[in-house]
């Protein structure tokens, strides 16, 4: 039965050791898939490479239909397993910052990681930003208290907030990412075709 | 350019969908042991507290922000979960990158219209940016989107389609940094 930290099964200080290797598991990945390379995941926003979409897409339904299993067999309690609170007002500014420095800079906190970890200067100066970025908000904190928790609606799922299960939920991003996958497959090749300076790199 | 050369030089990277499965299964892994997802920004946060209970202890109490994070037994921030996390994504990195040939020297990758300089700039704004969205979403792409989405969270999805949504809305006047 799990998750094995929060009941306890797995104590002291391994669960730093499991950390490091999730962690690295996680920069494996994300290099390996190519996402140490601003160039490809810009790619997303213009048509030209949706390795991003791919492997994000992907991820995110095995995780989400694998959890669903996983409590349907009884191997993990879904309540101890963290659900993102919703503070609505200040995710969606969150996001709308972060969309914003995606397309501007390339990477995401993560990627930046990887990027830099293989030499690349313009990995090394995101996460930098990054870590400017989280100190300036900190700082001003005082400034957006109150609206850092406006709108909380607590630790609610998907499906709790559109009434259906969260079954039908997995299900529907199952059929939206098979459809995204042909759909940016198509555009791609279009897009390619007239593309004749960009390489992988 | 020579097509020797271009093969030589084209990097190896592993299927998408491929990469895809062992993330899915790496964030299930995470979410049976630890009851948690993934992260990298949370990391950052807490190097950042840690820096300012060191040289200001009394500004890092006071700040209601910086005080959320301190351990209340008086610990280091730095002996947390996130942070083994992250020091692993950057390993596992160089690792990958060292397997498949991309582990070299310092460089910076851009599109061949814009100078260094611009790219550097760009990459700083956008981590700067990154910084502070990852804040009020109480997380980035790897907690909030992916992690939070997976774990069926409502923030989450609205953090996902929110960022990738102003991404492609915004693509067009930032069109000169890539394409």
């Amino acid at each position: 039965m799990g998750p094995l930290i929060p009941l306890e099964i797995i104590t002291g200080q391994w669960d730093f050791v499991i950390a490091l290797l999730i962690g690295s598991a996680f920069g494996f990945i994300l290099e390996a898939s190519g996402f140490s390379s601003s160039r490809n995941i810009a790619g997303v926003f213009y048509g030209y490479n949706f390795v991003v979409l791919r492997v994000f897409f992907t991820a995110m339904i095995v995780a989400m239909v694998g959890y669903l299993y996983f409590s349907y067999l009884g191997w993990i309690d879904m309540n101890l397993v963290f659900v993102l609170p919703t503070y609505l007002n200040s995710m969606l500014l969150g996001g709308f910052i972060m969309g914003l420095g995606f397309v501007i800079g390339g990477f995401c906190p993560g990627t930046s990681y990887t990027a830099a970890a293989i030499g690349k200067i313009d990995g090394i100066v995101f996460a930098g930003g990054v870590f400017f970025g989280i100190f300036l908000f900190s700082e001003f904190f005082p400034f957006y208290e109150g609206f850092y928790t406006e709108n909380y609606l607590g630790n609610v799922t998907i499906g709790e907030m559109l009434g259906v299960s969260n079954e039908i939920v997995a299900f529907a991003f199952v059929v939206v990412a098979i459809v995204a996958f042909y759909a940016t497959w198509l555009i791609e090749k279009r897009v390619r075709k007239n593309m004749t300076e960009y390489k992988f790199e | 350019m020579d097509k020797k050369i271009g093969l030589k030089k084209r990097p190896v990277y592993i299927n998408p969908y491929f990469g895809g499965i062992l993330l899915g299964l790496l964030i299930l892994t995470s979410f049976y042991i630890a009851g948690r997802g993934l992260s990298a920004s949370g990391a950052l946060k807490l190097t950042i507290v840690e820096i300012v209970d060191v040289i200001a202890p009394e500004h890092a109490e006071n700040n209601t922000y910086y005080n959320r994070f301190l351990p209340e037994d008086g610990g280091s921030p730095l002996f947390n979960w996130l942070v083994f996390g992250a020091i692993g994504t950057f390993f596992g990195g160089m690792l990958s990158g060292a397997i498949f040939g991309r582990l070299g020297k310092l460089r910076i990758e851009k599109s061949a219209k814009i100078s260094n300089r611009t790219r550097l700039i760009a990459a700083g704004v956008g981590g700067t940016l990154f910084g502070i969205g990852s804040q009020f979403s109480r997380g980035c792409s790897s907690g909030a989107a992916l992690s939070g989405t997976s774990a069926l969270s409502f923030g989450g999805l609205i953090v996902m389609l929110v960022m990738f949504g102003v991404g492609y809305a915004f693509a067009y006047f930032f069109r000169k940094l890539w394409i």
